[in-house]
């Protein structure tokens, strides 16, 4: 019988993949540092053989970019794949890189995951490949996100300084005409706003993690490091840390402050109608804005975070992702030209900062007056993308992350996301939060610092 | 069950096939494999293997460094001393022991009201009384949880014109609560109809004999209906079981509304997802599964057996 034939065939087929699956075997991608630099004769090659790739990506419309790569190279077929944004995107990745098969040949990842993915040998090291020559192209700090140490695993694509958005018309009719300068002015104007408007100066998401650490990052906290191998650093309940806990407590608890979940309904409103009169953001708030609250066009400004010390230039950084190659790709010479093309070519880069709207990383888009001269209509008329190409600078360049990104922000939700939606006392919260971390990481086997 | 003694009573009049079977037979059990097998094919597969897999992964302990290393019942044993797990239990248990009751509570008496007027619109009124069934659950909670909302949801905006200030769904003493409502609501209608069938095929006689005793119709419903559908409440009754200890696609989606309330132990099927997908331990989540559905198993047996025991006490009644 044809059927019962196929049916043992697909039983013996099935049976044999569990063994594989069980005996543990799993392609296992060398980070390939050991081999040394591809040649131009290589490359040209590359380029010029029929190749196809996977893309994975959630920016919406980079197929222009990509045609712009495929006009370039024509031999080159590029299949953009959207397989979902942040969390479900790295699941797929991840199961795909464990099955050993389907994985994309480039994938976005944000910056805080790259090392979950460095971890397990996931990526390629792109310095053969000539990236190490691309270090000038980008902001410092975008750098060394994606080499913390002498590989690269990324290619930077956009990044998110911080700064602060706040509706004009609100705080003047508190009695503010000048944008908070330090986080003091920042407390006393948060009074005068509520008691003036009942508006809260801005919105602390009870469990935006990102936020948070962003804020972090300002102070000059480095809650986490890595060494790239067995050794991770875990100090978030550090005091600078506990400072700037202490403070957003002391607001939360005066009710100056709210603490409404971010990125829903409810906070959409808040935002279109005044419930909240600014949003301390990165340089992707303001466009997001400018969707979420059309209606208030022209209300908003938009100014850097307020300082701890009066003078001081510092800011953090929130969110913002890169192209990385993986190492299991078959073609890892088209697959890096792609990732380096779309985020260090100059149309590309530019298309995906004025059409895409991505906050750009690179030293050529930052500089281009087409860029940064634009005037906003939404923000007065005001110069925003000066603004945050100012800001940019002013990030500390080093900020590390710690491999298992993912549970560093869901253990943020259960610790800190609780107390703060209960407007308790968050600098005992990062105690919590430092110990389940550190509890996790033990139990990982990385050895603790 | 009440009709297995006379199955049994009626199996030995049947020949047992002694000779030897004709082409014809042959041919015939041949279709009926043929029949069978895709169901036996997506079974093993989807099933079987599965678990076999799962099971095995279970026994082992993998660590983002150092790797896969043997680790027999020890996930199972922390499982057994997780307090996130056994938390999360507790909160199903609690769910079952409430929202079961009021859930199958409604649905049997809206099968016995359409059963007993079988009026004009009775039809209609089942249609409606089924139809949150037929919405997803993933778009039922994503509508409950706009229901719900402080500010903008109709109950909330309804709730402060009429004076009683902003009622707090989705605050951590009211989730289980509001979750129940979700789930009452989808699911009455479906236990409704499995329980109007069942009384639609009881024979009209017994019906007739009832009045002629006498009996009202309440009498009618307690004393004939309910005990003949016995079988097919306790049906809906292990489908809850199942039902509220699998709990997921409500608190995963909660989530993201009051992701401060909703823990990722908050039920033990979202916490073996979060374990898995999150936390990266999927040896871990493995154990939590198995052990789930251990739980599950063992709580639907003593349902059956509860039931079992006490047709036995009321047959054996004078």
């Amino acid at each position: 019988m044809k059927k019962a034939r196929k049916t043992a065939l697909a039983l013996v087929t099935g049976a044999a993949s569990i063994a594989l699956v069980m005996s543990g075997c799993s392609p296992s991608g060398g980070g390939g540092s050991d081999q040394g630099p591809v040649s131009q004769d290589d490359i040209d090659k590359a380029m010029e053989t029929p190749t196809k790739l996977t893309f994975w990506t959630w920016v919406p419309d980079i197929e222009n970019e990509v045609k712009l790569f495929e006009e370039k190279y024509p031999a080159i077929d590029v299949k953009v794949e959207n397989v979902g944004q942040g969390l479900p995107h790295y699941q797929k990745l991840r199961s795909a890189i464990e099955a050993g098969e389907g994985a994309p040949d480039v994938a976005q990842i944000e910056y805080q995951y790259i090392p979950s993915f460095v971890l397990p040998e996931s990526l390629l090291d792109l310095t053969p490949y000539g990236a190490d020559d691309l270090a000038d192209d980008y902001v410092d700090w975008a750098w060394n996100q994606v080499s913390p140490a002498d590989e690269v695993w990324a290619i930077p694509q956009d990044v998110g300084p911080m700064g602060n958005l706040y509706r004009e018309d609100i705080l003047a009719a508190a009695g503010i005409t000048e944008p908070p300068a330090t986080y003091d002015e920042y407390a006393t104007a948060a009074k005068a706003v509520k008691d003036a408007t009942g508006s809260y100066i801005s919105n602390l998401g009870a469990t935006q993690a990102g936020q948070m650490i962003g804020f972090f990052w300002q102070a000059g906290v480095k809650p986490f490091g890595y060494d790239g191998e067995e050794t991770v650093k875990i100090d978030v309940n550090s005091d600078e840390a506990k400072q700037v806990a202490d403070y957003w407590t002391q607001l939360i608890q005066a009710d100056l402050i709210s603490t409404d979940v971010d990125f829903n309904d409810t906070w959409y409103q808040g935002l279109a109608n005044g419930k909240y009169a600014g949003w301390l953001t990165a340089a992707w708030g303001p466009i997001f804005l400018q969707g979420t609250a059309e209606n208030t066009s022209g209300l908003w400004r938009a100014a850097p975070l307020p300082q701890w010390t009066d003078g001081e230039e510092v800011s953090g950084n929130w969110g913002g992702s890169s192209d990385a190659v993986l190492a299991s790709t078959k073609n890892p010479i088209a697959a890096y030209e792609l990732a380096k093309f779309i985020n260090n070519d100059e149309e590309s880069a530019m298309k995906l900062a004025t059409e895409q709207f991505l906050f750009p990383p690179q030293v050529s888009v930052l500089e281009d007056p087409a860029f940064v001269d634009q005037q906003s209509e939404f923000y007065g008329g005001q110069e925003v993308n000066k603004l945050f190409a100012d800001i940019s600078t002013t990030v500390d360049t080093d900020f590390e992350w710690l491999p298992f990104m993912d549970y560093v922000y869901s253990s943020y939700e259960e610790t800190m996301g609780t107390v703060i939606a209960d407007k308790g006392d968050i600098s005992a919260a990062l105690d919590t939060w430092q110990d389940q971390l550190v509890k996790y990481a033990k139990d990982q086997g990385f050895t603790v610092e | 069950m009440s009709t297995s003694p006379a199955l049994t009573a009626e199996r030995p009049s049947v020949p047992p096939p002694k000779r030897r079977t004709s082409t014809a037979k042959r041919k015939q059990y041949r279709a009926a494999y043929l029949f069978l097998l895709p169901f036996f094919i997506v079974f093993i597969t989807m099933l079987v293997v599965p678990l076999v897999y799962s099971g095995y992964l279970s026994l082992f302990e993998s660590k983002l460094i150092g790797g896969e290393v043997f680790n027999g019942l020890g996930n199972y044993v922390r499982a057994l001393t997780d307090p996130a797990f056994l938390g999360g239990l507790g909160r199903v248990g609690l769910f079952f022991i409430v929202q079961v009751p009021i859930m199958l509570g409604l649905a049997l008496f809206f099968a016995l009201a359409l059963d007993s007027f079988r009026a004009r619109g009775s039809k209609a009124i089942r249609l409606l009384i089924y139809m949150p069934y037929a919405v997803p659950a993933v778009v039922a909670t994503l509508m409950w949880g706009y229901l719900y909302g402080p500010d903008f949801g109709p109950l909330a905006q309804m709730s402060r014109a009429l004076g009683f200030g902003t009622p707090e769904f989705l605050s951590a003493e009211n989730m289980l609560g509001s979750m129940m409502n979700i789930v009452t609501w989808e699911f009455v209608g479906y236990n409704m109809i499995i329980m109007y069938a069942a009384l639609r095929s009881i024979p009209a006689e017994l019906y007739e004999a009832a009045e002629i005793d006498g009996a009202g119709q309440f009498r009618l419903a307690w004393s004939v209906k309910i005990p003949a559908i016995r079988p097919a409440i306790l049906l809906t009754v292990i489908f809850s079981v199942i039902g509220s200890f699998q709990l997921f696609a409500e608190p995963s989606l909660l989530n993201t509304i009051a992701p401060d309330v909703i823990t990722n132990s908050y039920t033990p099927n979202y916490y073996a997802y979060n374990l898995a997908f999150i936390n990266q331990e999927l040896n871990y989540a493995a154990a939590v599964a198995f052990l789930l559905g251990l739980v599950i198993a063992v709580i639907s047996y003593l349902v059956q057996l509860g039931t079992q025991r006490r047709e036995r006490r009321e047959r054996s009644m004078p």
